[in-house]
């Protein structure tokens, strides 16, 4: 399975995590794990999430999640994964 | 499963220290496009191309989107035209004809450079490669996105002075023609010696005769992310330093395969090689000079500069030869004047010189690259900066390039401004006693024994 990250950096407020699982359960993106931490005093949340079954196209999806982003005030970035695995992995 | 510390870490290299790919270049060779009717032949040219590259822009745009990660260049470069031109060029305006239609097909298919216009005469001249470097400042001065460049000699050739002689002269013409923009046909003009057949990067690209029909070649860049990593790391010994470094280099590589993989995937086109080249672009933090400074030299061309760039160069290459068995063109640090702030800055300082740009070039690719020098300066003493880099290419079995702008009209202290990528350049100081005696000698200096290397 072809999975793809979910990163939010930003100023920590009530409801972040809501409006993206609600965007991601709207679009039939599956969640596989979420973890989160403080970097810079900014909240950065990481999601491993499934986009395979989502009906949009996968630019569309990064495109409505970066405006998600800017409407609740945070950067919203989603990437395939494979950048981390070549990169981090030997 | 990828966690969190090393996805932050993966975008802050994107985002704060200017990881991106430098260039993603397709290698097309033009071999079949010859006949002996010039129209025909640049007929043939511009369908090749723009058939085969047409979804090139498209394709790097989408892998852009998906992987967050910055595409720079999209480029291609193409057989030596002296070669594909050979039957049906008969004077040098036909060789800007076929110029002009390889700008065309470069503009139609929205590639920002295609390289190729070029000759490859170590040993001997053809008719054919005279006429077409004949031809390289007309070509040059009425296209925008041609690149040309000639390879003068190698390690196994020895180098070929009537070709360094030449070259002189057709530096100066070429900076004469582009006069009204600071001579910057001149940045678009390299020779070499020991050229690569699969370098991605400009202006030296070209799609050597050993290739396939078509591969897709990565450049990768990332000064930025190797002097974040030096940065904190004051107090490590050099062995601790040269580990840190080939770590940086094999993540940087890594990105590097995965972009060239799925654009050979997505375009059907064969993955060629990774360059590992540390590109600096114009940008603060994006600096070869910064990481030599962040290493303990005060200002790079200090003593100490040389052997600086020769533990990063080498850990670069350790680092990413790990990271891909591809690996290929002219993967080392460049040393761009114009390109690097840095280095502007120590020229400006009066730390850096061109004949200790000379000197890192022994231990570093690419040449000296960029650098603009008066526009006064004489044709044989360009062709004796040329024969001096030629000959630390040819002796130490390796490549090396100069890019010099004798930038019309101007003088030692003023500027040469080429805009964009290419930066602007401080007019260095060239040495004023003269060469012209041994350049006019004519003839091949032998290929060099390859035994007692001392």
């Amino acid at each position: 399975m072809k999975k793809s990250i979910i990163t939010v950096v930003g100023k920590d407020q009530v409801g972040i995590i809501a409006k993206v699982c609600t965007y991601l359960a709207e679009n039939n993106i599956n969640i596989l794990d979420i973890s989160q931490t403080i970097v810079d005093g900014f909240f950065t949340m990481m999601m491993i999430t499934d986009t395979n079954e989502a009906a949009k196209s996968f630019a569309l999806l990064s495109d409505e999640l970066e405006n998600l982003g800017k409407s609740i005030g945070v950067q919203i970035k989603l990437q395939r994964e494979e950048i981390f695995e070549k990169m981090q992995r030997i | 499963m990828i966690n969190i510390n090393e996805v932050i870490e993966t975008n802050r290299m994107i985002e704060k220290e200017n990881l991106d790919v430098r260039t993603i270049t397709l290698g097309l060779s033009l071999i079949g496009c010859e006949t002996d009717d010039v129209e025909k032949t640049c007929d043939n040219i511009y369908k090749r191309i723009t058939s085969k590259a047409r979804d090139l822009i498209k394709t790097g745009a989408e892998i852009e989107k998906e992987y967050a990660i910055p595409i720079i260049n999209k480029r291609i470069s193409v057989t030596p035209i002296s070669i594909i031109g050979s039957s049906c060029a008969k004077s040098t305006d036909d060789y800007v004809k076929i110029a002009k239609t390889l700008d065309r097909a470069a503009k139609d298919v929205g590639v920002n450079f295609l390289g190729g216009f070029s000759a490859l005469p170590a040993k001997g001249m053809s008719e054919s490669e005279r006429l077409l470097i004949e031809s390289i400042p007309e070509a040059l001065a009425v296209t925008d996105n041609v690149c040309a460049s000639v390879n003068l000699g190698s390690t196994k050739t020895g180098i070929n002075m009537d070709a360094v002689a030449l070259m002189g002269r057709i530096i100066k013409e070429t900076a004469y023609l582009t006069r009204d923009r600071d001579s910057i046909g001149c940045a678009k003009l390299v020779v070499f010696t020991n050229a690569p057949d699969d370098n991605p990067f400009m202006a030296g690209a070209f799609h050597g005769v050993t290739e396939t029909d078509a591969v897709i070649n990565v450049g990768v860049s990332g000064p930025g992310v190797i002097k974040t990593a030096l940065s904190g790391a004051e107090n490590l010994d050099f062995c601790a330093l040269c580990e840190l470094i080939k770590k940086t280099a094999f993540k940087i590589t890594r990105l590097g395969v995965l972009v060239a993989e799925e654009a050979s995937k997505r375009l059907g086109i064969p993955f060629g090689i990774v360059d590992l080249s540390l590109a600096p672009t114009p940008a603060i933090g994006d600096s070869i000079a910064e990481i030599i400074e962040a290493m303990g030299i005060e200002k790079v061309g200090a003593p100490g500069t040389t052997a600086a760039l020769a533990l990063l160069n080498d850990s670069v290459k350790k680092g990413g030869i790990m990271a891909s068995s591809s690996v290929g063109g002219l993967s080392g640090a460049f040393i761009p004047v114009s390109e690097d702030h840095g280095m502007i800055d120590a020229v400006n300082k009066g730390s850096l010189t061109i004949e200790k740009l000379e000197a890192m070039t022994s231990v570093c690719s690419v040449g000296l690259d960029m650098i603009a020098i008066p526009g006064d300066t004489s044709a044989e003493t360009i062709s004796g900066i040329i024969a001096d880099e030629m000959a630390i290419g040819m002796i130490n079995q390796k490549t090396t390039a100069v890019r010099v702008i004798p930038a019309y009209g101007k003088k030692e202290g003023e500027k040469a401004e080429f805009g964009g990528l290419l930066g602007e350049a401080p007019i260095m100081k060239v040495n004023s006693f003269s060469c012209a005696s041994f350049i006019k000698r004519g003839g091949r200096i032998p290929a060099p024994i390859h035994s007692f290397k001392n």
